[in-house]
């Protein structure tokens, strides 16, 4: 089956390409096949997407064909580049092509730096082993290098450390780096996953530029479907170790044709989806996926016949598409039901249109600084604005969304309102209490009417302590329940409520995915039937499938127990789905507040416009995206006057003078800028 | 192989145990065999006064491991505690912690553990309570700083957010997770706690006549090391033993409990 894609630039022969690749590592007294016979081209010029959920193989993909594999590892197939086959070079021979003609990105620009390095020298290291560039030819080469890859100032960048960079800088470095070597193929393993939205719009401008400009193939591994659709000529979906579905941009994002794709599309969260429950792959990757003699996908797929467990589907040429799914093969195509609309719409989120009622919440000139202390007597020094003024009101039953990218201060937000941090000055009201005076027992008490899920499911629970224990937590330090049996109970009957089976109470979190570990989070904040739940990212480190499941459970208990959230994300697609208002933060204040949907339909402070369009999205159709330059400045000397005028297009001189007030836009919509002063 | 040093600090732990009910005489004397070398009926041979080095050897072994377990048992639970409460706790309580260990470590141990001892005069007790004392800063300092890695991770800011004190939180949510590098320290204080026995009994600040100690033992010793080298050898060697052994083991548990470890080794 070694029937290519048919397109434009057919002509050439490809650049790499890859047959059956298999990677197995030991396991078990077997073996476990990570990459099953994966077939893959890329052309010059090309951008090749890789895409799946975590552990589906698309990473262990780009490292096989760098050969850059743990010991143990086992490596079958053909990687072709340029008709030299990679797999069978000596190792010394595959030093010479790794960073001189196939070079790599990673996730985490924090870690892939040396941090003992200059930028400088890391990047001489490259120009030196695969050029031969030394002195001042070298050093002229890096300047150029960080010319080209959009570091301002690279005389003075040449000589830091990494750690004196932020990450988009750190991104650029790691670009450079790469493009040091000049490869002909560059592999970018989730290049602007750690990275803030408006970072994340930078850097694949930049690997967008640099690839026209230098004729580059890009391999480009991602789970976001969004950047997909910006980036991508051709996409290839992962799923257990084998390529589902492979397609042009164009055909990938109209026809969707492998199931697993669909519901991928479907699990995503998006405005027009607000009110429905979002669509869901049941289950979880099987764990020996190798061994299953049908389809792998079978047991999670809505569509599945008897046929699919019992014959595995091939790569079948469709329409210019490729395809694994016998649903497309016109000898069994019969035997399938066309693929169900989505038809899931039921009830909308509760509420979304009435006017908030009496706030359960109201928050008002909340400012958190942290001291900065110096010297024996720790005298203070400085200040961190974290939090600086801020101002809002969450109604019982619904969902204000708090946005903004990473150091904008959200986190601190939800922790002062809880009083894990103590608010340095501003009022907390819930339900008609200050919480900010409340001291010792009456606050202990107090809190368990609030509550918290964090984003991170693996440090939020204590490794030593079995489920029971971690969801009674709360049922304990409350005294909400009498003895052990009653205490079993009704933590069986909150693992129930969360989805979980009443049974797994006497494990421990290690065994559970990160999905059910958010769930037993969710569990633990339950127990103590608290009116609000400020969920900090509670869905940012899960898959897409995962995360539907997560933000549709959320959503469910929101309707049946009138909770209120406090939805802190950076994650705009996730606002509008489920948030009833949202507020954008920028260095510690709010910027922006008003109604979810009409915030981010029709965005007018210009960070949150910038914020809205910088959001890689899956539809199709021109979009003019606001491209901010530079990093946010630090919440330790926060620039005078308007905190965000030395990024916007549209500063004028009075935005450095004072920070602008509050301009009321009608329907609960507020501004704080001078564009709609007066 | 593998398991010779747990071998030997079991035969350290039943010398101890079973000691006193050994038909062994410590004090007896043999006015016909002083300074006597080893000889089938005293394998050992006898010391200066006449009395079987071997015997005095097994019940020197219970001094040393009794001051052993007491001084390490306290002094971890002082500790840990002290320096646990005072991370998470911080503040001025923090500081003023903080102070006096750094006012603990500036003074050598040993040399206050002997100023105390010879305040408190000689005697078991006193040893135990003056190595005590010099002892807990090792274990608080540990416990603070894994406490002040582990206080803001998010199990513990939950269980704050449920309304868990502090008592609960320190003991359930804490001390668990720091319990893998106290007790590879502990293992390490042994060994320390038996050479600093053996040094205060060789001072004279340790255990009275006749009662043995391994320390004491090497002390009246040095006197005849020309002509009865034994009465060195044997609790020198018995120390050297014990001290690497513990060591060796303590190793093999940081290998086995530190996650770090596991990851470059």
């Amino acid at each position: 089956m070694s029937a290519a894609i048919e397109s434009a630039t057919d002509s050439e022969s490809p650049l790499l390409t890859v047959r059956g690749l298999t990677t197995a590592f030991p396991a078990g007294g077997g073996e476990l096949r990570v990459v099953d016979g994966v077939d893959l081209e890329l052309r010059r010029g090309e951008t090749f997407a890789l895409v799946g959920e975590s552990g589906c193989g698309k990473s262990m993909t780009a490292f096989s064909i760098l050969r850059l594999l743990p010991a143990g590892a086992r490596l079958d197939g053909e990687v072709r580049l340029d008709g030299a086959d990679l797999l069978a070079l000596p190792e010394a021979a595959m030093r010479r092509v790794r960073g001189r003609r196939i070079a790599m990105i990673f996730q985490e620009p924090m870690t892939s730096l040396n941090p003992v390095l200059t930028v400088g020298r890391q990047i001489q290291e490259v120009l030196e082993r695969h050029l031969g560039l030394r002195g001042r030819v070298a050093r002229e080469r890096i300047l150029e290098l960080l010319a080209e890859v959009g570091i301002p100032d690279p005389g003075k960048r040449i000589d830091e450390y990494p750690h004196q960079l932020s990450g988009g800088m750190k991104q650029r470095v790691m670009i450079a780096m790469a493009l040091a070597g000049e490869p002909e193929l560059l592999i970018a393993d989730e290049p602007t996953t750690a990275l803030d939205v408006t970072i994340q719009a930078q850097v694949l401008r930049l690997l967008q530029r640099l690839q026209r400009e230098r004729g580059m193939a890009l391999l480009l591994i991602t789970h976001d479907l969004g950047v997909v659709a910006q980036m991508a000529d051709r996409v290839a979906v992962m799923y257990a170790g084998q390529v589902v579905e492979e397609a042009r941009r164009e055909d990938f994002l109209r026809h969707r044709r492998h199931p697993y794709t669909r519901r991928l599309f479907q699990a995503l969260p998006e405005a027009r989806r607000r009110g429905q429950p979002l669509a869901t792959i049941p289950g979880s990757v099987p764990s020996r996926f190798d061994r299953i003699p049908g389809c792998r996908f079978a047991e999670r797929c809505d569509i599945a016949q008897p046929l699919c467990r019992e014959r595995a589907p091939e790569l079948l040429p469709v329409a210019g598409q490729r395809v694994r799914c016998f649903a497309v093969d016109p000898r069994f195509a019969a035997r399938f039901p066309s693929p169900p609309a989505l038809d899931v719409a039921t009830e909308a989120v509760p509420g979304s249109r009435q006017q908030a009622a009496t706030p359960l919440l109201e928050v008002s000139g909340l400012k958190v600084h942290f001291p900065i202390r110096r010297g024996l007597l720790k005298r203070e020094v400085g200040r961190v604005y974290a939090v600086d003024g801020v101002d809002m009101a969450i109604a019982a039953g619904r969902t204000l969304a708090l946005v903004g990218e990473s150091g904008c201060g959200k986190t601190t937000v939800g922790k002062a309102i809880l009083q894990l941090i103590r608010p340095t000055a501003g009022s907390v009201r819930f339900d008609d209490t200050e919480l900010t005076t409340l001291k010792g027992e009456a606050l202990r008490r107090r809190r368990r009417e609030l509550q918290l899920v964090f984003q991170d499911p693996f440090s939020s629970m204590n490794p030593r302590m079995r489920v029971e224990e971690i969801v009674a937590e709360g049922l304990i330090a409350q005294k909400m329940v009498r003895d052990r049996r009653e205490r079993r109970e009704r933590v069986a009957e909150l693992l129930r409520q969360v989805g979980l089976r009443p049974e797994v109470m006497d494990r421990y979190p290690h065994e559970f995915s990160g999905g059910q570990r958010q769930r037993i989070c969710i569990a633990r904040a339950l127990a103590v039937s608290p009116r609000l739940i400020v969920c900090d990212e509670p869905t940012s480190a899960l898959d897409v499938s995962v995360q539907a499941q997560i933000l549709n459970l959320l959503a469910e208990l929101q309707r049946e127990m009138g909770l209120a959230y406090l939805f802190i994300t950076h994650n705009l697609s996730v606002v509008g789905y489920l948030a009833h208002e949202v507020a954008v933060m920028y260095l510690g204040r709010v910027v922006e507040q008003g109604p979810a949907e009409a915030v981010l339909a029709d965005p007018r402070h210009p960070y949150t416009q910038a914020l809205v369009s910088a959001v890689p999205r899956v539809e199709e159709g021109g979009r003019e995206v606001i491209r901010l330059e530079g990093d946010p400045p630090s919440p330790i000397a926060p620039p005078p006057g308007c905190h965000f005028a030395p990024r916007c297009p549209w500063a004028e001189a009075r935005c450095q003078e004072a920070y602008p007030p509050v301009t009321a836009l009608g329907e609960g919509r507020w501004v704080r800028c001078f564009l709609y002063g007066d | 192989m593998r398991h010779w040093p747990l071998l030997i600090l079991l035969l350290w732990a039943l010398m101890a145990l079973v000691g006193p009910w050994l038909p062994l005489s410590p004090d007896g004397v043999h006015l016909d065999s002083i300074l006597q070398g080893p000889s089938p009926g005293a394998w050992l041979g006898y010391d200066d006064l006449g009395r079987p080095v071997w015997d005095r050897l097994v019940f020197g072994a219970r001094t040393s491991f009794l001051v052993a377990l007491w001084v390490v048992a306290l002094s971890l639970v002082v500790g840990t505690v002290i320096g646990a409460l005072s991370a998470y706790v911080g503040g001025w309580f923090d500081l003023l912690v903080v102070r006096l260990i750094d006012i603990f470590l500036a003074v050598p141990g040993i040399l206050l553990a002997i100023a105390l001892a010879g305040i408190l005069g000689p005697g078991i007790e006193n040893v135990v309570l003056a190595l005590s004392v010099v002892g807990w800063v090792g274990y608080a300092r540990l416990a603070r700083a894994q406490v002040l890695s582990l206080k803001h991770r998010d199990h513990v800011v939950a269980a704050q957010a449920l309304g868990a004190g502090t008592p609960r939180i320190v003991s359930r949510h804490l001390l668990p997770l720091i319990a893998a590098p106290l007790i590879v320290e502990a293992t390490f204080g042994v060994a320390g706690v038996v050479i600093a026995e053996a040094s205060l009994s060789f001072l004279g600040l340790g255990v009275q006549p006749p009662e043995a100690s391994w320390g004491s033992m090497i002390r009246d010793g040095t006197r005849y090391m020309l002509v009865a080298p034994h009465l060195v050898l044997a609790p020198g060697l018995a120390i050297a033993a014990v001290v690497l052994a513990v060591n060796l083991l303590g190793d093999r548990l940081r290998d086995r409990l530190d996650v770090r470890m596991r990851r470059h080794g």
